[in-house]
């Protein structure tokens, strides 16, 4: 029904998907505009997946409505599957076949000849730096590897639309920054990608907009500023050299950053929030700031780390409820606090 | 499983962002597959895996076997005097059943199968639905052609000939593949309706054993109490046995054919699309 010229590559209304007596998916709507990256950001359990899986053509609706580049994904799901590509949360090839084996399958399913698609395929595990395991069974890859081999296997044509599911869950930072930039390859050529992840920094240095989904509701959108800004610039972390400060370093910062102060267990750290108060001031300059305050007082500081917000922060401004408190885990809720 | 960490990625080569732009830049796409050609391609795919697991041949080559020997010394002697002589009757009936009964093991690798995430990846390609289920199907054609060719042989050996010589043979083979095909589409059928491999096996049992037992292939069923004949006079299993038989034996026993023929349209036409919509909502 909807707009084919209103240059989104996803619109969803009220979309709904029910497991049971679960409403995993419980009215979202996005609009994601074509030629960038949206994330999707939320914990374990907040739908993600399903959301994905509708919009993939794999789950049907149980309520509301979906268009991917104007065409509906119950009714149009084969125009939908021609532009679209997947990348699940496990790797979607096929483990018992080799990894030259498994692109030219699926090249031979997108309708490749057979020497096309043994040339892709070369090209393809070639740009992935893959071809010295190209024909070993991909069960034997390793988790980096298989990220590759999967996003190798959604690219054989290049998709209009390519959903990533949480691309980077469980690979160590180096595999984590290839798939990065990876991502970033794909999008500067006009592909629309749309990723789910538990990570606020993996959507900071992805996307544009994000979405933050929990219980199957989209729970704050916009775009990244906007999003951190209701969330606190993030926090210093300090060790001083001599516990008797303390109390001394807690109050300067209190003063100087207009930031909550938090003691921790270990005698001599403490962990300042930076609030959204201090102005314009990024982090890095509102941390510099307490440094210097703290050395004017003669505290010495051993140890100093600056921390971004966590996902668990943002679910805390958010929601007022942490990440662990999610339906999958809900069966032993406290009551709701009310401050 | 154990080896997955086998391969650093300590060791891997860099991803080339430009060999990867230059290869994303192509943006034409070949026209969709036909029916045929996806299907052959998933048929493909299951050589792949028996090119990478022989192990999974075991069922098609010693269980084969086993059956020849262990019912022709079994019931031979008690009933046609010999064992060479009762071969001349049970190889061809013994064929049926053994390949009928390995057609189970489709519901079990659609099972195990369907919970990986390629399948969401096969399902979500612009592609004839029900190939990936032919494509199974192809492949467990190729598995029964090699249970059929390894019992002749051991048949032979044990001094059956077929009077309809290589023609009759073929033909024999062929009807069987084709109403084993045909047949498989209740086992890819529970394959996506159960939710465990082990229930698959159990309810597969259910459903096998007394469909191939109660039927002509130990014994004429003239024996037979009234009730049963009228069972197994009836069963597909006794009509594609009746059929192979005659078949090899050099005859053209046309109704049995046809009844043969009649089954395998049957359950493509009942259990192709009960298959496809569970297939559909998985």
């Amino acid at each position: 029904m909807s707009t084919q010229t209103s240059g989104l590559a996803i619109e969803t209304a009220g979309l709904v998907k029910t497991f049971g007596e679960t409403r995993a998916v419980d009215g979202v709507d996005l609009a994601v505009p074509a030629g960038t990256v949206y994330g999707v950001l939320g914990p374990n359990g907040a739908g993600k997946t399903t959301t994905v899986k509708m919009l993939a053509t794999l789950l049907r609706p149980d309520g509301g409505q979906a268009h991917v580049f104007g065409h509906d994904v119950v009714r149009e799901a084969d125009e939908v599957r021609g532009r679209v590509s997947l990348t699940g949360q496990y790797a979607s090839v096929d483990e018992d076949l080799t990894g030259t084996e498994n692109l030219v399958l699926l090249g031979r399913l997108l309708g490749h000849h057979k020497k096309a698609a043994r040339d892709r395929a070369a090209q393809l595990l070639e740009a992935f730096g893959l071809t010295e395991a190209a024909g070993k069974q991909v069960k034997q890859y390793s988790g980096g590897m298989r990220r590759r081999i999967d996003i190798a296997a959604s690219i054989l044509n290049t998709p209009d639309l390519l959903f990533l599911d949480e691309p980077t869950t469980g690979l160590d930072p180096r595999s984590r920054n290839q798939v990065w930039e990876i991502v970033r390859a794909v999008v500067a050529q006009g592909t629309t990608v749309l990723l789910t992840t538990q990570y606020l920094d993996e959507a900071d240095q992805l996307a544009s907009r994000i979405a933050v989904i929990d219980r199957g509701r989209v729970i704050a959108e916009g775009t990244k500023g906007e999003l951190k800004s209701s969330v606190g610039a993030g926090s210093v972390h300090l060790r001083l050299r001599d516990a008797d400060q303390r109390p001394l370093a807690a109050d300067l910062l209190r003063r100087t950053l207009d930031a909550r102060v938090q003691l921790e267990p270990d005698q001599v750290a403490l962990t300042a929030r930076l609030g959204t108060a201090a102005g314009d001031d990024s982090a890095a300059e509102q941390a510099a700031r307490a440094l210097s305050a703290l050395a004017r007082a003669g505290i010495t500081v051993d140890n100093f780390s600056l921390g971004q917000p966590s996902l668990d922060e943002v679910f805390l401004a958010l929601t007022g409820h942490d990440t662990h408190d999610s339906p999958e885990h809900s069966t032993d809720r406290k009551d709701e606090v009310t401050a | 499983m154990s080896t997955a960490t086998t391969t650093e990625s300590k060791e891997l080569a860099p991803v080339s962002t430009e060999s990867l732009a230059a290869l994303l830049i192509a943006k034409e796409r070949p026209p969709r597959p036909s029916a045929w050609s996806a299907s052959m391609t998933f048929g493909w795919r299951a050589i792949l895996k028996i090119k990478h697991v022989p192990e999974q041949l075991f069922d098609v080559t010693a269980f084969p076997i086993m059956m020849v020997l262990m019912y022709t010394y079994l019931f031979g002697g008690a009933l046609a005097g010999s064992p060479k002589e009762y071969i001349q009757f049970l190889l061809p009936g013994i064929l049926v059943m053994s390949v009928v009964m390995i057609t189970m093991y489709t519901g079990v690798s659609v099972n195990t199968d369907i919970e990986k995430g390629v399948f969401d990846r096969f399902r979500s390609l612009p592609i004839w639905r029900p190939s990936t289920m032919v494509g199974y199907l192809l492949g467990d054609a190729l598995r029964y052609t090699i249970a059929s060719v390894v019992m002749l042989t051991v048949g032979m050996i044990l001094g059956y000939r077929a009077d309809g010589g290589v023609g009759g043979v073929l033909a024999g083979i062929a009807l069987l593949v084709l109403f084993s095909f045909a047949f498989s589409w209740i086992w890819t059928m529970f394959g996506l309706l159960l939710r465990t491999e082990k229930s698959v096996m159990g309810v597969s049992m259910m459903v096998i054993f007394p469909l191939t037992f109660l039927s002509n292939v130990f014994v004429d069923p003239k024996t037979m109490p009234g009730w049963l004949q009228a069972f197994v006079n009836n069963s597909p299993v006794t009509h594609l046995a009746s059929a192979v038989r005659g078949l090899m034996a050099g005859d053209w026993p046309a109704a049995e054919v046809a009844w043969t023929l009649g089954w395998a349209g049957l359950f493509v036409v009942v259990f192709g699309p009960v298959t496809m919509r569970l297939y559909n909502r998985k």
